[in-house]
C-alpha cells in the first residue's frame, strides 16, 4: 500500500482524510521539536552552570570568536528562514516551481553558513583550541577556557549537525517539489520542513550572544 | 484545515524585524551593563524565538494543542533549568560539618 | 486500499480459515518491511524476549557469585560487567519498551478505533532503530562489556574505566530514539485518531497510561542522549565536560543522567499500571471506581516524575538545599500511586472476582508494587538515605517495581490479550502455575535483600561479610525459582501459537473495543470505524437467581 502517487492526492492510508494527515503531521513535528528543546537544553544547562562558575574565563575564552563571522552567519540563518518560509507558502498555494527555488535558496544559504562554520573551526584549530591534549590558550592560565571550548564545540557542531541533516531533508523536498508533489490540500511535508529549519534557526539564535557576545564589552 | 496563507510583506516584516534586533544585541553587547548584559542579551534572543515562532513557524494561526506543545516544550527546559539550579546556588550557603 | 472481510465470530471450519493480520501475507518481506502495528508488536515482542533472557543470563552470574561471601566465582572486574550489563539490558532493551512496543503498539489504534498508528513507516523505523542500538549493545557486551554500573558515572566512566563505555553510550543513545518515537507516534495517535463518540474519559486507562508514559519519553529522552554525547565526547575525545581540573562538575553528569532516568522508571511502570486497571475491572465485572482520578493520576505521575531526580543525589555533594526540595517532591510523587492502588481495591469491592491468570498477576502486582512504593518513601527520607543508599535496600526497592510491578503487569497483560493477538488460548493450568511461581521465587528473592541492605551490605561488591550469607543465599535460591517461573510461560505461549485452542472474539466478555475485533484481529482492524456511545467499563451487573 503506497501512500500517494506522484499525482494522487497524497492521502496515507491511516488517515481519514488529507486535513487530519496534515493536523497529525504537523503536532508529530512539534513534539520532535518538543525533544529537540530537551535535547539542545541539556547543552544550555552545562553552559549556564559553567558560565558561572568561570564568568571571566569564560569571557576571556569568547574573545577567540570572531563576532563578524558570527553576526554574518546570524544574519544568513534568518534569510534562510524566510526563504523557508516563503517555500512553505509556495506550498500552500500549490506552485511547486517557486517551492523548488525557495527551497534551493534555503539550502544554499545554509551551505554559506556551513562554510563559514567550517573556517572559523579550521581557525581553532591553527590556533590550537580545539579542547584536548592539545589545546593552548594564551592570555589565561585558568583551565576553565577549556570549557568554555567545550561547550562551543559541542553546541556548534550539534547545531552545524541538524543544519547538515536540514540540508539533506532540502533537497529531497526540492526533488518533490520537481514532480509537482504539492497542493492546496497536501503540503505537509513542505510545512514541517519549515518548522524544522526554523528551530535550527532559534537555537542560532540563542547560540550567537551566548557564545560570541559574552565579554564584547571587556575588549 | 486548509492553512491561512501569510502574505510576503509579513514575512519581509518579520525579517526586518529580526535584523534590527540581531543589530539590538550586538550593540548592547558592546556597553558593559554588568549582570544586565546577559539579562537583555536573552531577552532580546527570547523576543527573535518568539517572533520566529508566531509568524514563520505559523503558530499564531495554529490549534490549541500546537501552542500548548510549544509551551510545553519551553516550560520543560524551564523546569529542568531551575531544578538544576537549586543545587548550583545553594552548594555554598552551609560551611560542612566541622567534625564528624 | 482494501480491508480484508471481517471473519465469523465462532471458531471457522477448517474449510474457511479467514484471513487475519498473521496469515494475510507470507514470507519474510511482510514481516520486516511490514506496516501493521500489530506486526511490529509481533516483532518488538521477540526482540525484548531475546534481550530479557540475555539480561537475566546476567542476573544469574550476579546471583551465583553471591552465594558465597567471598569473590570467588568472578573477579571483580567481571562481577561490575555482570550487573552492569544486566542492568543495561534489563532497562534500556527490555523494560523501556516492553509494554509500549509490544501491548502498547498492537492495542492503542485498536482500542481507539483506527485502521492504525498515526506513522506507520515511523513505527517501523522505531523498531529498526532499537535493534540497531541492539547490535551494537551486543557487540559492546561480546567484546568485554562495561562496567561503571548501568549509571556511567563520570569520571569513572569518562576517564578511567578500561571497558566499552563509549559502544554501551551509543547503543543507549540509539535505543532512546526508538523510544521517542514511539512516544510521539502514540501521542499524535492518541489525540487525532480516535474513533468517532470517543473522548478523552471514554478512553480505556491503559489508553491513558500510555499518554502520560509517551510524554515522558518525548520529553525525558533527549536529556539523556545530550548526557551520553557529553559523555563520549569527554572520553573519546578529550573534552572535560565534567572534568574538576579543568572546570568542571562530576555532579553534573548524574544531575543530566538523572533528569532522564527517573522519569524512565515511570515510562516503565505507568504502562503496567495501564494494564491493571484493564485487569482489575474485567475480572471483577465492574466499572472502574474513580475513572477520572486513575486518568489523572497517570498524568501527574508524568509530571511530578520530572521534579524528583535528585533523590538519587542525596549523598553525592549536592547541596542539602536542593535536597530537601527533591525529598518533598518524591514524598508528592508517591501520591497519584497510593491513589491507584486505592481505586484498584475499591473497584474489587463488591465486584464478581475470578482468579483467571491475568486477575493473578494483577493481584501480584498491586500486592508488591504496593512494597516497592512504599520503601521508595523510605529511600526519600533525606537522613534515612543516608544510610540505605548504595544498598541491597535499594537493589530490593526498585526490583519491587521493576519486577513485582512491570514485569507482573506485563505478564498479566500477555496473557490476557494473548487471545486477541495470537487467535490462540494459553493452558489456564500452567499459566497459572508458574503465576503463583513467579510470586514465590520473587519475594523469596528480593525480600531478604530488604534485610540485607538495611543491615549495611552495600550493592555491587562481588564480596560481603559472612553474616551474610544466609540473606544471599535464599536470595539466590530465589532466583533460581524466578527463572524456572519465567520459562514455562516462554514454553506454553509458544506451544499456544500451534496447538493452543482457537479462541473467541472476547473470550473474557469484557468491555472495550479491541474485544469487538476477530481473535486475531484483521489487518486494518475494523471494516468501518466505529462509533463509541456508552462510558468505559460498562459492565452490567448479572442477575442472581
Amino acid at each position: 500500500m503506497s501512500d500517494h502517487s506522484s499525482h494522487g492526492s497524497g492521502l496515507a492510508h491511516q488517515f481519514d482524510d488529507l486535513d487530519q494527515q496534515l493536523d497529525a503531521t504537523t503536532l508529530g513535528m512539534w513534539l520532535f521539536l518538543a525533544q529537540e528543546i530537551m535535547f539542545f537544553g541539556g547543552l544550555f544547562a552545562a553552559y549556564t552552570i559553567y558560565r558561572n562558575w568561570h564568568p571571566e574565563a569564560f569571557a576571556a575564552a569568547s574573545h577567540h570568536l570572531d563576532i563578524k563571522l558570527g553576526g554574518f552567519n546570524t544574519v544568513v540563518l534568518i534569510f534562510s528562514s524566510l526563504t523557508m518560509a516563503l517555500g512553505v507558502r509556495a506550498a500552500q498555494m500549490g506552485k511547486n516551481k517557486a517551492v523548488f527555488n525557495y527551497l534551493f535558496a534555503t539550502f544554499m544559504l545554509g551551505n554559506v553558513f556551513l562554510v563559514v562554520k567550517a573556517f572559523e573551526y579550521h581557525h581553532k584549530w591553527v590556533e590550537g583550541l580545539i579542547p584536548g591534549p592539545w589545546f593552548r590558550f594564551e592570555g589565561s592560565t585558568d583551565p576553565a577556557v577549556q570549557m568554555f571550548f567545550n561547550l562551543y564545540f559541542a553546541m556548534t557542531g550539534m547545531h552545524a549537525l541538524h543544519m547538515i541533516i536540514g540540508g539533506g531533508l532540502l533537497i529531497y523536498f526540492m526533488v518533490q517539489a520537481r514532480k509537482n508533489r504539492y497542493h492546496e490540500g497536501y503540503y505537509g511535508p513542505v510545512e514541517i520542513m519549515g518548522l524544522y529549519w526554523h528551530f535550527v534557526d532559534i537555537v542560532w539564535i540563542f547560540l550567537f550572544p551566548l557564545l560570541y557576545l559574552l565579554g564584547l564589552h571587556n575588549s | 484545515m486548509s492553512g491561512h496563507v501569510t502574505s510576503k510583506k509579513i514575512y519581509f516584516a518579520v525579517f526586518g524585524a529580526l535584523m534590527i534586533l540581531t543589530a539590538i544585541t550586538v550593540g548592547v553587547a558592546t556597553l558593559d551593563l554588568g549582570q544586565l548584559n546577559t539579562v537583555v542579551a536573552l531577552a532580546v534572543a527570547g523576543c527573535k524565538a518568539t517572533v520566529v515562532i508566531w509568524y514563520f513557524m505559523e503558530v499564531r494561526h495554529a490549534r490549541p494543542l500546537t501552542k500548548l506543545t510549544v509551551v510545553g516544550g519551553i516550560l520543560w527546559l524551564v523546569i529542568m533549568l531551575i531544578l538544576l539550579f537549586t543545587d548550583y546556588i545553594s552548594r555554598d550557603w552551609m560551611a560542612g560539618p566541622q567534625a564528624w | 486500499m482494501n480491508a480484508a472481510l471481517a471473519p465469523p465470530p465462532s471458531a471457522p471450519t477448517p474449510s474457511e480459515t479467514p484471513t487475519h493480520y498473521l496469515n494475510a501475507s507470507y514470507g519474510f518481506r511482510s514481516w520486516l518491511l511490514t506496516l501493521d502495528h500489530k506486526r511490529i508488536a509481533l516483532l518488538y515482542l521477540a526482540s525484548i524476549t531475546l534481550f530479557f533472557f540475555i539480561g537475566g543470563f546476567y542476573a544469574v552470574l550476579v546471583r551465583l557469585e553471591l552465594v558465597t561471601p567471598a569473590g570467588d566465582l568472578m573477579s571483580a572486574e567481571n562481577y561490575n560487567t555482570a550487573f552492569t550489563l544486566h542492568g543495561v539490558v534489563m532497562i534500556f532493551f527490555f523494560l523501556i519498551p516492553s509494554i509500549p512496543a509490544v501491548l502498547g503498539n498492537f492495542l492503542i489504534p485498536i482500542m481507539i478505533g483506527a485502521r492504525d498508528l498515526a506513522f506507520p513507516k515511523l513505527n517501523l523505523l522505531s523498531w529498526y532503530i532499537y535493534m540497531v542500538g541492539g547490535m551494537v549493545a551486543a557487540y559492546a557486551l561480546f567484546t568485554g562489556g562495561v562496567d561503571t554500573g548501568w549509571t556511567l558515572y563520570a569520571p569513572y566512566s569518562s576517564t578511567y574505566s578500561n571497558s566499552n563505555v563509549t559502544a554501551t553510550a551509543i547503543a543507549a543513545f540509539i535505543t532512546g530514539f526508538s523510544s521517542i518515537l514511539t512516544g510521539l507516534n502514540f501521542v499524535v495517535t492518541i489525540h487525532k485518531m480516535r474513533a468517532p463518540g470517543l473522548t478523552w474519559f471514554r478512553l480505556p486507562l491503559f489508553v491513558w497510561a500510555h499518554y502520560a508514559t509517551s510524554v515522558i519519553q518525548v520529553l525525558g529522552t533527549p536529556v539523556l542522549a545530550i548526557t551520553l554525547v557529553l559523555l563520549i565526547l569527554e572520553r573519546s575525545f578529550g573534552f572535560g565536560f565534567f572534568d574538576p581540573a579543568r572546570g568542571g562538575d562530576p555532579v553534573l553528569f548524574q544531575h543530566l543522567f538523572w533528569f532522564y532516568s527517573h522519569p524512565a522508571v515511570y515510562i516503565m511502570i505507568l504502562p503496567s499500571m495501564g494494564v491493571i486497571s484493564e485487569l482489575v475491572t474485567c475480572f471483577s465485572r465492574k466499572k472502574v471506581f474513580g475513572y477520572g482520578f486513575i486518568a489523572m493520576s497517570s498524568v501527574a505521575i508524568a509530571v511530578l516524575g520530572f521534579l524528583v531526580w535528585g533523590h538519587h543525589m542525596f549523598v553525592s555533594g549536592q547541596s542539602v538545599y536542593a535536597g530537601m526540595v527533591f525529598s518533598i517532591l518524591s514524598f508528592m510523587v508517591g501520591i497519584p500511586s497510593a491513589i491507584k492502588v486505592f481505586n484498584w481495591t475499591a473497584t474489587m469491592y463488591k465486584g464478581s472476582i475470578s482468579y483467571s491468570t491475568p486477575m493473578i498477576y494483577a493481584f501480584g502486582f498491586i500486592g508488591l508494587f504496593t512494597i516497592g512504593g512504599l520503601t521508595g518513601l523510605f529511600l526519600a527520607n533525606l537522613g534515612l538515605d543516608i544510610h540505605l543508599h548504595d544498598t541491597y535496600f535499594v537493589v530490593a526497592h526498585f526490583h519491587y517495581i521493576m519486577v513485582g510491578g512491570a514485569v507482573m503487569g506485563y505478564l498479566g497483560g500477555i496473557h490476557y490479550w494473548w487471545p486477541k493477538m495470537t487467535g490462540r488460548l494459553y493452558p489456564e493450568g500452567w499459566a497459572r502455575f508458574s503465576a503463583l511461581v513467579l510470586f514465590v521465587g520473587f519475594n523469596l528473592t528480593f525480600f531478604p535483600q530488604f534485610l540485607l541492605g538495611y543491615m549495611g551490605m552495600p550493592r555491587r561488591y562481588h564480596a560481603y561479610p559472612e553474616e551474610f550469607q544466609v540473606l544471599n543465599v535464599m536470595s539466590s535460591a530465589g532466583a533460581s525459582i524466578l527463572g524456572v517461573g519465567y520459562l514455562i510461560p516462554m514454553i506454553y505461549l509458544f506451544w499456544s501459537m500451534r496447538y493452543g485452542r482457537l479462541a473467541p472474539e472476547n473470550p473474557w466478555g469484557a468491555k472495550g473495543l479491541e474485544w469487538t475485533t476477530p481473535s486475531p484481529p484483521t489487518t486494518f482492524n475494523f471494516d468501518e470505524t466505529p462509533v463509541v456511545t456508552e462510558e468505559a467499563y460498562e459492565y452490567v451487573k448479572e442477575e442472581k437467581h
